[in-house]
């Protein structure tokens, strides 16, 4: 049984020229134990997708769904306090600026008790010493020194290790890291990756992994989604994926990223991903794909839970069938 | 600044470095300082006032200050029209303008706050209503309206303390919601609804704490609005009652005698400038220690 259940998410933000679509008819299943990445450009919907179906969706946003469920509940339906009560015990969050997502008034060792005394009680004397041991598990050297720290005392990589550990706290079934090392140093990003991939393999839960760097999370995930301007353009093992993508817009990120520059320039996307108020009403990435024909200029193609496009490649990496 | 993240004990905590912040600011220490002796004064009122401040001493009437030629020792700074020692009325005087402050200021903090808090945390109609209300209590001049309100409730010192509040509502209230406003948009208050936070957990510790910087520095300088106000609705006959020994009633009782005796309203006169002073020195100084961006005054 699948973890997480995401039918059919539309959100839509209000616009003086109507609703404006930020996602589109996206689908998304997690198993339990299972890492899936979610890869996209920004404003792909990647984090807002997530945010809705945790039920945080900005208060201005129309969010509809055919299901949304988590560990068999109906989130759809669930009351707003038991909501409440799963989020943050069984699925927890990790964000992308460490820094700012720490509250800068209180020293992490509380703020990591607070995620526990929120939950599951205890006494605070047992509350301290799982703090020491979760700290130690996030691989924070001298414990009981950070203890007291403020965030504006530790570093970025500190403070992501900080934040994981709050976020693993309550063991929950479902770890969601929204581009968590894209604020940190290189070397910095690599221990973070390495640290969540340990934890996931060892308290068995899954993690959805949202990245605009494909190979990052093609190094950690076993499946990988894409998403472009609010809507799933391809899905498969992470591997197969990656060596031989059948989308062009995956195709396109592949060889956008710095190692794969083949020359002194970097394979850029042209284009930008089109606003809510300008996509196209066929196909969406069709205006920056290099294998455009006529045919994408008309139809919007169809999602087949694998791929969205009227010619996807094949393992040449050129378009299998040209349309008629 | 790798050191710092490395040794994290050599950090200070916050109170002290906001200690280091605040006492390099010499006009604020010496703000600070005015303030604990005045607060001083006003406890041990009873111990150092010479005389009761209603007692009446009819053989001298309108006495100069002690060291002047026909002034009396037994009264330092003189006598007002009906013999009441001055000195000891200003020292009396003292724990009034405390109260008055504390008052004012509690009590306008905590309904401006909680108005700001709701106002910014739950936006729409409720931000709507809050905010227009603070707009027409805005729109009269302070002073009116504290008139317009002790006219409603009838003079005296606690209905003069409530007209002072109500007119300080608006400043925190806006101040309040302008510093949520700018929180709630952090990533830190995002991460908290992740945890599960409910909306009076989110609004009382996750947000409040973080919007407590400008609203000390108001509240400080509120003080001093609070004892400005209460004096001018005591020089108006709106405050406190004779025989209290309230300084803008003192001021008020002295009028006439302006060109005869000097001293019955300059006293008074100078320890409302001194009170008020030193409050908005502390609250500049507790602003430039609170407030890192600022830094410590300059001098062109």
């Amino acid at each position: 049984m699948s973890l997480l259940e995401i039918r059919n998410l539309s959100i839509a933000f209000p616009s003086p020229r109507g609703w404006m679509p930020a996602v589109e008819g996206l689908d998304l299943t997690l198993a339990e134990g299972e890492v899936l990445g979610l890869v996209g450009e920004s404003g792909s919907g990647k984090s807002l997708s997530v945010l809705a179906a945790m039920g945080l969706a900005p208060r201005t946003a129309r969010v509809s769904a055919d299901a949304l469920r988590f560990a068999g509940q109906d989130l759809l339906t669930l009351p707003q306090a038991a909501r409440r009560r799963l989020s943050g015990k069984e699925m927890a969050m990790v964000f992308q600026e460490p820094t700012a997502s720490l509250n800068p008034c209180f020293t992490v060792g509380f703020q990591i008790a607070e995620a526990i005394q929120a939950h599951e009680g205890g006494s605070s004397g047992e509350r301290r010493r799982r703090v020491l041991d979760l700290m130690r598990q996030v691989g924070l050297d001298e414990p009981e020194r950070r203890f007291d720290c403020y965030p504006h005392q530790l570093s970025g990589g500190m403070n992501q290790r900080v934040m994981i550990a709050m976020a693993i706290a309550c063991r929950p079934k479902l770890l969601i890291a929204d581009e968590p090392t894209s604020s940190l140093d290189t070397t910095i990003q690599a221990q973070i990756l390495a640290l969540l991939a340990e934890l996931q393999r060892r308290h068995g839960m899954a993690l959805l992994l949202i990245s605009h760097d494909i190979e990052l999370v093609a190094s950690i995930a076993g499946r990988i989604q894409v998403l472009y301007a609010g809507q799933s353009m391809e899905e498969g093992p992470a591997a197969a994926l990656v060596a031989a993508p059948r989308h062009p817009y995956t195709q396109a990120l592949l060889a956008a990223l710095p190692e794969r520059a083949a020359g002194s320039r970097l394979n850029a996307i042209p284009g930008a991903v089109p606003s809510p108020g300008e996509r196209p009403t066929a196909c969406l990435f069709q205006p920056r794909c290099r294998f455009a024909v006529a045919a994408c200029r008309s139809v919007r193609p169809g999602y087949d839970g694998a791929v969205r496009c009227l010619t996807p490649l094949d393992a040449s990496g050129r378009p299998r069938a040209r349309m008629p | 600044m790798a050191d710092i993240a490395a040794t994290p004990d050599l950090a200070a905590s916050p109170v002290r470095e906001l200690w280091r912040a605040f006492a390099a600011n010499r006009a604020a220490l010496a703000g600070a300082a005015i303030i604990l002796l005045i607060l001083l004064v006003a406890l041990a009122a009873p111990l150092l006032a010479p005389h009761s401040p209603l007692l009446q001493d009819r053989a001298l009437l309108l006495a100069p200050p002690g060291w002047t030629a026909d002034g009396s020792a037994a009264h330092p700074l003189g006598t007002d029209d009906i013999g009441r020692d001055l000195l000891s009325r200003l020292i009396y005087g003292t724990r009034l303008s405390m109260l008055i402050g504390f008052m004012v200021v509690s009590l306008s903090l905590v309904i401006g706050v909680t108005l700001g808090l709701l106002s910014g945390f739950f936006g729409g109609l409720v931000d709507f209503l809050v905010m227009r209300a603070m707009d027409v209590i805005l729109a009269l001049p302070p002073l009116l309206l504290a008139i317009v309100v002790v006219a409603m409730l009838g003079p005296g010192l606690v209905e003069a303390m409530l007209a002072v509040s109500f007119v300080a509502l608006p400043n925190l209230a806006r101040l309040t919601r302008a510093a949520v406003l700018t929180e709630l948009g952090k990533d830190y208050v995002t991460a908290s609804r992740v945890a599960g936070a409910g909306a009076l957990r989110l609004m009382l510790s996750t947000v409040l704490p973080n919007c407590l910087a400008p609203i000390i520095v108001t509240a400080t300088m509120g003080f001093s609005d609070a004892i400005l106000n209460a004096a001018a609705l005591g020089f108006l006959g709106l405050g406190a009652q004779p025989p209290v020994p309230e300084w803008g009633s003192m001021l008020a009782d002295s009028q006439s005698l302006i060109q005869r005796a000097w001293w019955v309203v300059t006293f008074p006169g100078l320890a409302i400038l001194v009170t008020v002073l030193a409050f908005n020195l502390m609250g500049d100084g507790l602003r430039d220690a609170l407030d890192p961006k600022l830094g410590p005054p300059t001098r062109p």
